[in-house]
């Protein structure tokens, strides 16, 4: 038998499609950045201030799924991407792969971040930095206060078990949501195997049955706005926010047991031609100018690690984070599941079921 | 002369030729391949192994799958056919014929807009504060909201709006072919109008019918977007599984799998309907 990894099969149409789809547009030239982002980077107001200041111009693609990400610079050409968006708990996985250059930690203003969100054990390697924390938000209850008592959802067990009437919907992803499950068992995320899965499973069926649909973003936000769903188990103030403006009622809260924590971390690829401007645009996302514009982009809105944006926030943005009660929230949650990849398979055939029951 | 009239043959069907065997034989046999490959963390181990059908049809999650989308490309191109035939015999035979370019073409105007747009207003139309629930709340016909969005009957929904356009295209192409006369003589020789339909009309516009109703089932069978907005995940299509394989875990050997048996299924259908499957009619 042959073993080869997978994206270097090259010959595989899928794989040469894929591969053609994720070359940039403008790959290697030294007044463009190339950037693979998640979808709160293409706000215009984040971005345009950096190529204007730089007379540059920032060349961005979505991307989901740090699998995803990983696949399309594997079949892309060394060099052809400057800048990475991650999931902060996967930054590991990335310097493993060899894929991420050291940052001048020096030169990152960490010392005014929330403390909780600087993790270094996950940005840092042997001592070296090769991501820093850039927005972070909570996968928990977002909810219709017009037709939900708070009260209610204290308990997060007590939620899904239908006893409450409530229209339920599910946030479609699998790890936060599993990581929600286990903080309601009363589970540490952070140590999670497989022998824990069966009584996940079961709390994953009561849930099921409970909710209406199982949703991603949009779909999530649209059940929750059209009134088909009144509770969205795994939303949070990404959720919701951008919402809010229009139906105040749409909001989110954490139960007693506590919630998920999802953080993004930015990089820069060890690749890149343009390791310079690279570390500059890192930099500026990371600023308070960059968190600011970053908190509350258009796609989805979420805490700035760096709590010097909070000065360049309004009030009223302000209050829709949450900004004073983040103390408390960063006290009560927990991280992202990390599974290793065979407990990932696993939670992955879960949710699978899950969704098929 | 004989050897140049087999070259000309042979320039004519080569480029056809290389076609198929770079678009569809070379892809198909590497998907074959891939099929029978296995993913070990993150390494492709090639291989003629079996294990990803025996997988797929000893986990109920993944066989079920395959079940649901049956179910669900059944129901849609049978309602499709019931709803279609009468629309096409309708604009065949009581719309004046200058008429009849329009109403085809009022008839295609869903096609106009974005599948996924298209898909998202449904989703709209039937939620629980849409308009089909409100209007029969105002009637007094319901006293609280129906679920109906992101259930199988809103998927339903969504393809039947797509596909009765499609039949009702290939039915009117087959009934406008029909000489009056095949009517006129059934019913001169004594068959009601119900039996002239029956035994005459019907099964001469059968290949109308079997051409609209196979690509009903190929679309529908193979479509991602649909049960993805409409369904709410409730219930996942063999579409929708092969999308979790490829986006989140990046199993292709699994996904490719999946794609086999989703191609062994329209190739049933093919021969199911292939006596029937006349383009020339259509």
């Amino acid at each position: 038998m042959n073993k080869i990894r997978l994206t270097q099969a090259a010959g595989l149409p899928a794989c040469a499609l894929l591969g053609l789809a994720a070359l940039p547009a403008q790959a290697q030239a030294q007044d463009t950045l190339n950037a693979l982002v998640w979808c709160d980077h293409t706000d215009a107001a984040l971005i345009e201030p950096f190529e204007e200041a730089h007379g540059v111009t920032v060349n961005l693609r979505e991307y989901e799924g740090t699998g995803a990400a990983f696949a399309m610079l594997e079949q892309s050409r060394p060099g052809d991407w400057d800048v990475l968006v991650i999931d902060t708990i996967d930054v590991p996985r990335a310097v493993e792969a060899g894929l991420l250059a050291a940052l001048p930690d020096d030169e990152l203003p960490t010392d005014d971040f929330f403390p909780e969100v600087v993790m270094a054990s996950s940005n840092s390697v042997d001592g070296t930095t090769y991501a820093v924390t850039e927005k972070f938000g909570y996968n928990t209850i977002s909810y219709n206060a017009d037709r939900v008592d708070p009260a209610d959802l204290d308990d997060l067990l007590a939620i899904w078990s239908g006893e409450s009437g409530a229209r339920l919907a599910i946030y479609d992803y699998y790890l936060p949501v599993i990581g929600l499950v286990a903080v309601g068992l009363g589970l540490d995320t952070s140590d999670l195997t497989a022998d824990d899965l069966p009584a996940i499973r079961d709390e994953l069926f009561k849930m099921k049955a409970a909710s209406r649909s199982v949703g991603e973003v949009v779909a999530s936000q649209t059940a929750l706005a059209t009134g088909e769903a009144d509770i969205i188990v795994g939303g949070g103030e990404w959720l919701t926010a951008v919402l809010a403006e229009e139906q105040p009622e749409l909001t989110w809260t954490i139960p007693e047991q506590g919630a998920v924590r999802w953080s993004q971390s930015i990089a820069v690829l060890e690749e890149s031609q343009n390791q310079d401007l690279a570390v500059e645009f890192v930099k500026y996302v990371v600023s308070a100018e960059g968190q600011a514009a970053l908190a509350t982009s258009s796609c989805f809105w979420g805490m700035p690690a760096n709590q010097r944006a909070g000065e360049l926030l309004s009030d009223e943005q302000r209050a829709v984070l949450r900004w004073d009660e983040q103390d408390d929230y960063l006290s009560r949650s927990q991280l992202y599941p990390a599974p290793g990849a065979q407990l990932d398979g696993q939670m992955q055939d879960l949710w699978l079921e899950m969704l098929q029951h | 002369m004989a050897i140049s009239n087999t070259l000309r043959g042979w320039g004519f069907v080569t480029p056809a030729l290389f076609w198929t065997l770079a678009f569809f034989v070379a892809p198909f046999a590497i998907m074959v391949a891939m099929s029978l490959a296995t993913l070990e963390g993150r390494e492709l181990i090639w291989g003629l192994d079996l294990a990803n059908y025996r997988r797929l049809f000893g986990q109920s999650f993944l066989s079920g799958a395959i079940i649901v989308s049956l179910q669900i490309t059944l129901t849609v191109t049978l309602i499709s056919i019931l709803l279609a035939y009468p629309l096409a015999w309708i604009i065949a035979f009581r719309v004046p014929p200058r008429w009849q370019r329009l109403v085809l073409l009022l008839a295609i105007l869903p096609f106009w807009t974005s599948y996924v747009v298209r898909s998202y207003s449904w989703l709209l139309v039937l939620s629980r504060e849409g308009i089909v629930n409100n209007a029969l709340m105002s009637l007094g016909v319901i006293a609280e909201p129906l679920q109906m969005a992101s259930t199988r009957f809103a998927t339903v929904t969504g393809f039947v709006h797509f596909f009765v356009m499609l039949l009702t295209l290939t039915i009117f192409a087959n009934l406008v072919q029909l000489s009056p006369n095949y009517r006129r003589a059934a019913t001169d020789l004594g068959a009601s109008g119900w039996q002239a339909f029956r035994h005459v009309i019907l099964p001469l516009t059968l290949p109308g019918i079997m051409v609209g109703a196979f690509l009903t089932f190929v679309l529908c069978i193979g479509d991602y977007i649909t049960p993805q907005i409409l369904g709410g995940n409730n219930e996942l299509t063999v579409p929708q599984v092969i999308m979790v394989q490829l986006g989140r875990r990046g199993d292709f050997p699994l996904a490719a799998a999946l794609s086999i048996v989703l191609m062994g299924l329209v190739t049933l259908a093919y021969l199911a309907s292939a006596r029937w499957l006349r383009l020339d009619r259509v």
